[in-house]
């Protein structure tokens, strides 16, 4: 396979590399040129210089030892991850200067595997929104249909595999980030068990829910990719290895949950192409059986007090005093604070600030975040129980193919309710992913599938199995206008 | 309960709290790698986690739980099974997060007491609870006109804060408890207890109420980093508050700074001082669990603690109660104290030099007891050499000096400036002739049963031996001598 074919896999390229059809620096040109013609903005940085000096010392390396993990492989970063020497911005006036001293984990341990970095992609801003269009850098189009928005927050990366800009990406998915675009951009996109992916130097959004993942065209590259960005990290107490699974051979005869609040109010042709998909798993021998997930209404007011309340104190740091935006001539100290954080962050990450100030405040914090994580608890048991009778559980992954860009500006919030099918799983910190699964229209759509804690193996081996029956993760976009 | 104003028949009751906050000794900081060191150059030793920057995240040194158990152990305290570490949420141009990781809900250490020293006995007052937690970085305001320096390298310090009940009653007391609690940390090791340097700082509530009348307002001082100060800035504050009292005001609930040049209490400005800090949970940090074994084990390398030490000094060692509180009031007196009675194999000896001599010389010298120039074994051998009469008492003083100085060896020394007593009775016998035939008036004196002249003619034989000669001998041969004849 040449360079020039159209949207090839990870895997694919793997192979090319490996059998020496391709070099990683042709490899790196050709995905340059491709983003450089590009008219999706999916990306904030391009490395071009950097890109094609690394691919070609992963060329070196490939004919010294020959071609192994990600060597030479083109990779791009959502900008949420901290890239030493490469500005990251988090699509941030705040940080719209800030290059990072230091690699996140996932960066380190991805170009130790010998990736090639491209850039770094669009994202809604500090990830706070489910459309990519409150990046201060300009909103990201959806290669389906450059009049809707690719999902988000990481729509970039999503947009950018979709779009053939890269053959993968890294995400973040803290209520549905990874999984939404990965829905709406007909990719393939996994949100691993939380802590299974460190989140060091991951910008951090809501520290008990966010979680680093990968998005690519297809699940056999989100195991290749997790593989190398997954394990125990000295720098993040709250990850984890995953240990042995090996349940990849238990992948047979599953019996699939399928949770009756997640068809209530459903559209009928999202309904359909579920059922479509639900069939193709009975065809592999898999069982389905309806059960119930009684507390998922709770989600989305749970999720939003939740992630606002860790949001608003972990964006303290950025006051304008050390690094970052910072007000020009102060008067005082309540000035240089004030006037650095109105002018550095955009409408939607204020909003969220003060939610959650005020569900910490005294006299608010009973009622809302003490709630809120009773509410999480119950949550989470409710898929504890499940699983006591299913071993994976199937939903659609959105409501609704991608939207129109402003069709809920209107109604700030009402986009809030874009998360009513992921945020449960980010709440109880289970793996699930977004697999392309039917189209309604022109637009792709996403079945997600949910499992235990550290599940991955099994999951994604009934997404591969899936895949290898179904080819919506191979279709290409059609040309834009 | 002293600090009483006449005011018709009513008096005032002062009601006195303390928050101590204990720099703990670890290597690294609370949250990060980064080195501890004090008196670096500005943010030399701040990391990215430190620093705060954006994807940084803290993991927890487990140094500062092993501290936070043995001192939790040493007070007697309720070990928590499973602490959590909180955000406390606040602007400050030194406090990088915007929040403080400190402990809110579930402190590692609840309840408590601590032992103090007061006038005429001691006390015991009760512990509310122990805590974790990070330091801030320092604000430097003198050397920048107009502008502020950040200095983050205290940023992350571990900090143990140790808050007291409100059951001291006077700056005496107070001062007491800061004392004791300075001297267990560093009995426990957990602290360099370096005050200058701000190892230990205290924040005083006071209150002052009618007695048996309900609390009164309370005011905070903060930052007080040694004994003398916080006993005059609570005195100053608890005269204020009842003179404002009396003059028909009211105190108000307010932060003071104490200002030791001009010894007053002033309103704290400038920090952000908030009344709702937002504590909750820190997702970044798992809740620590405490298990039996890391219980065990702190229990195993516990030292022997102050109260002990005293009381094995008095029974074991035979010293009065006294010396024993004297030598024990600081940790590394006690330990070169024992160093001396250990190898000296006399304890009281051992006392009376350190001391005497000992802590004579360190304030006429201003050296710190842990840069002691004499080696504790020097000090033994001079006195095992004074108690088998090798050498005299006065040439053991004259001899002290020297090792103080070079800390030579003792015996080396005796030999090499023939300092070894006189003890042959021959010779003595002859020094005692000739000082009595040198002195006739004097040794008419005593027979003529002015006894107390002999003092002077033991000085004069003393004096000729150049200090070598065995004082109880050359009495003896004296009286033997002004006896016959």
């Amino acid at each position: 396979m040449s360079a020039d074919a159209d949207l090839p896999t990870l895997a694919e390229h793997c192979q090319a590399l490996r059998s020496k059809a391709v070099g990683a620096e042709e490899l790196a040109r050709h995905y340059l040129r491709r983003i450089a013609e590009d008219r999706s903005n999916s990306f904030i940085t391009v490395c071009e210089e950097q890109a094609v000096a690394d691919a070609k010392r992963a060329d070196a390396a490939i004919a010294k030892q020959g071609h192994s993990g990600l060597l030479g492989v083109p990779v791009a970063h959502k900008d949420i991850f901290c890239t030493d020497g490469v500005r990251t911005t988090c699509a941030s006036q705040m940080l719209a200067n800030f290059v990072a001293p230091y690699d996140a984990t996932v960066v380190a341990r991805m170009k130790a595997a010998g990736a090639v970095l491209l850039g770094k992609t669009n994202m809604d801003e500090f990830a706070m929104g489910s459309s990519t269009a409150t990046s201060y850098f300009g909103a990201t189009a959806n290669p389906w249909d450059h009049g809707r928005v690719p999902g988000g927050s990481s729509g970039g990366s999503a947009a950018a595999v979709a779009g053939g800009l890269a053959p993968a990406a890294t995400g973040t998915d803290t209520g549905g980030s990874i999984r939404q675009p990965a829905a709406f951009c007909g990719i393939s996109g996994l949100k691993p068990t939380y802590g299974r992916v460190s989140r060091y130097g991951l910008i951090a959004f809501a520290s008990s829910l966010d979680q680093g993942g990968p998005m690519a065209r297809s699940a056999a590259d989100l195991r290749a990719l997790l593989a190398c960005m997954e394990g125990h990290d000295p720098l993040d107490s709250t990850s984890a290895d995953a240990g042995p699974t090996g349940n990849e051979e238990c992948a047979q005869g599953l019996t699939i949950g399928m949770p009756g609040e997640y068809w209530n109010d459903l559209d009928a042709p999202m309904a359909a192409a579920l059922e479509e998909a639900a069939k193709v798993l009975q065809r592999h021998g898999h069982q389905r059986r309806q059960i119930s997930l009684p507390h998922t209404r709770f989600a989305v007011p749970t999720y939003y007090v939740v992630a606002s309340a860790e949001a608003s104190t972990n964006l303290s740091r950025y006051d304008g005093v050390r690094y970052g935006h910072r007000a020009q001539q102060p008067v005082d100290l309540d000035d240089l604070y004030c006037r650095s954080r109105s002018e550095g962050f955009g409408t939607e990450v204020k909003r969220r600030i003060l939610t959650g100030t005020y569900a910490l405040s005294v006299g608010y914090y009973d009622a809302y975040y003490r709630k809120a994580q009773r509410l999480r608890r119950l949550i989470r048991q409710d898929f504890i129980d499940a699983f006591a009778e299913v071993d994976l559980i199937l939903t659609p992954a959105t409501p609704e193919p991608a939207f129109r860009f402003g069709q809920h500006e209107a109604d700030p919030t009402g986009l809030y309710k874009q998360d009513v099918f992921t945020a449960p799983a980010s709440l109880a910190g289970l793996p699930a992913a977004s697999i392309p699964c039917g189209r309604i229209g022109a637009l792709p759509v996403g079945m997600q599938l949910i499992g235990p804690h550290f599940s991955e193996d099994r999951l994604l081996a009934v997404a591969e199995a899936f895949q290898r029956d179904t080819d919506w993760h191979l279709r290409k976009p059609p040309e834009q206008p | 309960m002293t600090t009483q104003q006449a005011s018709g028949s009513d008096a005032w009751e002062s009601v006195i709290g303390l928050e101590v906050h204990v720099q703990l000794s670890t290597r690294s900081k609370i949250f990060s790698g980064a080195t501890t060191e004090f008196g670096a150059a500005p943010n030399s030793q701040a990391c990215g986690v430190d620093l705060a920057l954006p994807g940084a995240l803290p993991v927890l040194n487990a140094e500062a739980i092993r501290c936070a158990i043995l001192f939790g152990l040493a007070v007697d305290g309720d070990i928590a099974e499973s602490c959590r570490f909180e955000r406390k949420n606040y602007f400050y141009p030194d406090l990088p997060k915007g929040y403080q990781i400190s402990q809110f809900e579930e402190p590692i250490v609840r309840g408590g007491q601590l032992r103090i020293e007061v006038e005429g006995g001691s006390r015991t007052i009760e512990l509310t609870r122990a805590h974790l937690e990070e330091d801030a970085g320092k604000s430097l305001h003198e050397d920048y006109a107009g502008q502020t320096g950040i200095d983050l390298n205290r940023a992350g310090v571990p900090l143990l804060e140790v808050v007291s009940e409100p059951q001291l009653r006077t700056p005496a007391e107070a001062a007491g408890y800061f004392r004791a609690l300075h001297a267990l940390v560093r009995y426990l090791g957990i602290s360099d207890g370096n005050l200058n340097e701000g190892s230990l700082r205290c924040d005083a509530n006071v209150s002052v109420r009618h007695r048996n009348a309900p609390l009164g307002e309370r005011t905070e001082i903060k930052n007080l980093n040694s004994f003398r100060f916080l006993e005059k800035a609570v005195r100053f504050e608890i005269d204020r508050q009842i003179e404002v009292l009396e003059s028909g005001g009211q105190v108000m609930r307010e932060t003071l700074l104490y200002d030791a040049e001009r010894d007053e209490t002033r309103p704290m400005r400038g920090k952000e001082l908030s009344d709702d800090y937002r504590y909750f949970p820190d997702p970044d940090l798992l809740p620590v669990a405490i298990s039996q074994t890391m219980l065990d084990e702190a229990r195993a390398a516990m030292p022997e603690l102050p109260a002990a030490k005293r009381e094995r000094y008095v029974s074991q060692l035979g010293l009065s109660d006294y010396d024993a509180r004297w030598l024990v009031a600081d940790p590394d007196m006690a330990a070169y104290f024992e160093a001396v009675a250990e190898a000296s194999q006399q304890p009281k000896a051992a006392a009376n030099w350190v001391m005497g001599e000992v802590a004579a010389a360190l304030r006429r010298d201003a050296v710190d007891i842990t840069d002691i120039p004499l080696p504790p074994e020097q000090l033994a051998k001079l006195l095992q050499r004074l108690a088998d009469e090798t050498i005299s008492g006065k040439i053991a003083k004259s001899l002290f000096e020297t090792i103080w100085r070079t800390a030579e060896d003792v015996d080396a020394l005796i030999v090499a400036q023939g300092l070894r007593q006189v003890s042959d009775e021959g010779e003595l016998a002859a020094l005692v002739a000739e000082v009595v035939a040198g002195h006739p008036q004097q040794a008419e004196q005593y027979r003529a049963g002015k006894t107390k002249v002999l003092g002077f003619l033991v000085g004069q034989v003393m004096k000729a031996s150049r200090g070598k000669a065995n004082p109880k001998q050359v009495n003896e041969l004296l009286r033997r001598a002004l006896a016959v004849e």
